[in-house]
């Protein structure tokens, strides 16, 4: 025990890092699931095709294929070179936003077809449809799988280390490097990502229930905060947990 | 500055390497659907389950990559890395499955569980022949989604040099300086490997979801 305390603000360094990389490349992949997920659900074939590419290309490509591009092949086809840290932020974040605009077009398309006919009746513009109408209620289908999405994104970042970001996983190489302690080393990261995972976790299931109060929808399991600690039914249908 | 000469002497070593991914998918993926399965039965168990439970949230919260590089560390040198590589994908993707057959067996409708009751069915015949077969049969699509996830993760097991392809690359982009192309042909190949199983998924998906 005295181990980790002695050693808890390196490992806190650590953990700050792969913090940075996950708000980051979630604030990315947001964007990016938003852009592409509504561009998939336009009637055009053109964003629709733009928006099936990027899916397709983003997903279909390891995180940490994409990674090590960034950060060796990129310099050397642009000669630009984009600091490792941001370069791990924008893999991450193209990643993972391939897998949120599919989240992102899956719920719009599963509001009730009904909604979509009452903004036409009530001649709302394409616009005001998407803000008042549709995109509320998506969100709200959006948020659990967006929970998932957050914790992926958090656990593939900890790849960096294989490029020499000095992250949450790095810091246990080196305590184990420096001090012969395999198990005690890693146990520090491990509980550490365990414990920034529940943060995440929990922020996540609050945005949720405060989605589905603005729709009036009930809150499960009744009002109090305690109620989101509980773990909540799984929902694997969706298909889109990795 | 792509060398399509230098890409086709090069490709060959690649496609070895990738061979060593599509093993490393394959057996990884058979233990995640076993042990997935076993640890979804188990999981009913009372206060035992419980443990099992917690132990998979763990797993299932905390990075692959470093899970990976702690068992490789503490495992004895005669055991190869890929072994290592492929026990480690397996069971942390056993912790996704798990949850995938959970939910199976929980939409099984209760009066099958009581119908097997009343017919006084064995524990075996029960699960055997009455919740299994519904169970698996509705989650089929989302094990699939699995089986790409876990091919898509198995680069990481450069972190303990298994010759994947991903190591490879960097074997030769470091002797040839050829960097940028290794790594875009390396993009390319996962490309060609996932884009059409994704479209053959959407069929099996569409094939399942019509039943």
């Amino acid at each position: 025990m005295d181990f980790l305390i002695q050693r808890l603000p390196l490992y806190l360094d650590g953990a700050w890092v792969t913090i940075q990389l996950t708000i980051g490349g979630c604030a990315l992949a947001f964007v990016l699931a938003m852009v592409f997920g509504i561009m998939g659900t336009i009637r055009h074939w053109l964003p629709r095709a733009i928006a099936t590419v990027y899916v397709e290309v983003f997903r279909g490509i390891a995180a940490l294929v994409l990674i090590f591009w960034m950060v060796y092949a990129l310099p050397q086809l642009t000669g630009y070179q984009l600091a490792d840290t941001f370069a791990a932020i924008v893999a991450l974040g193209l990643n993972v936003g391939a897998y949120g605009a599919e989240v992102v077009r899956a719920s719009i398309n599963a509001v009730p077809r009904a909604q979509v006919e009452a903004t036409v009746a009530l001649n709302l513009s394409w616009s005001q449809r998407m803000r008042l109408v549709v995109l509320p209620q998506a969100w709200a289908q959006m948020l659990p799988t967006f929970g998932n999405l957050v914790i992926e994104l958090m656990k593939a970042s900890a790849v960096v280390f294989l490029v020499g970001i000095v992250d949450l996983t790095a810091v246990a190489q080196n305590m184990r490097e420096a001090t012969g302690e395999t198990l005690i080393a890693f146990i520090g990261s491990f509980i550490l990502y365990y414990l920034i995972a529940q943060v995440f976790i929990f922020g996540m299931r609050l945005l949720e229930r405060r989605a589905n109060r603005k729709l009036g929808r009930a809150v499960p399991g009744g009002g109090g905060l305690l109620a989101l600690l509980k773990p909540e039914p799984v929902v694997t249908k969706s298909g889109v947990a990795k | 500055m792509f060398d399509l000469e230098w890409i086709l002497q090069n490709l060959p070593r690649l496609l070895e390497a990738l061979l060593v991914n599509v093993q490393i998918t394959v057996f990884g993926y058979l233990i995640a659907l076993t042990l997935g399965l076993l640890i979804a039965i188990v999981r009913r168990v009372p206060y035992f389950g419980a443990v099992l439970h917690a132990a998979m949230e763990f797993i299932r919260t905390t990075p692959l990559v470093i899970q990976a590089v702690f068992v490789f560390l503490l495992t004895p040198a005669f055991i190869s890395p890929l072994t290592v590589g492929i026990v480690v994908i397996g069971v942390h993707y056993a912790a996704y499955t798990a949850e995938v057959y959970r939910s199976g067996i929980e939409g099984v409708a209760k009066g099958q569980w009581e119908a097997a009751r009343a017919l006084s069915l064995p524990v075996s015949r029960t699960w055997g022949a009455v919740v299994l077969p519904q169970a698996i049969r509705k989650v089929i699509p989302a094990l699939g989604n699995y089986l790409i996830a876990t091919f898509k993760d198995t680069p990481l097991l450069i972190a303990i040099s298994v010759a994947e392809v991903l190591t490879v690359a960097r074997q030769i982009g470091s002797a040839s300086f050829r960097i940028a192309e290794v790594y875009t042909i390396v993009g390319f190949l996962f490309l060609i490997v996932t884009i059409p199983s994704a479209i053959l998924l959407r069929r099996l998906e569409r094939r399942y979801a019509a039943v």
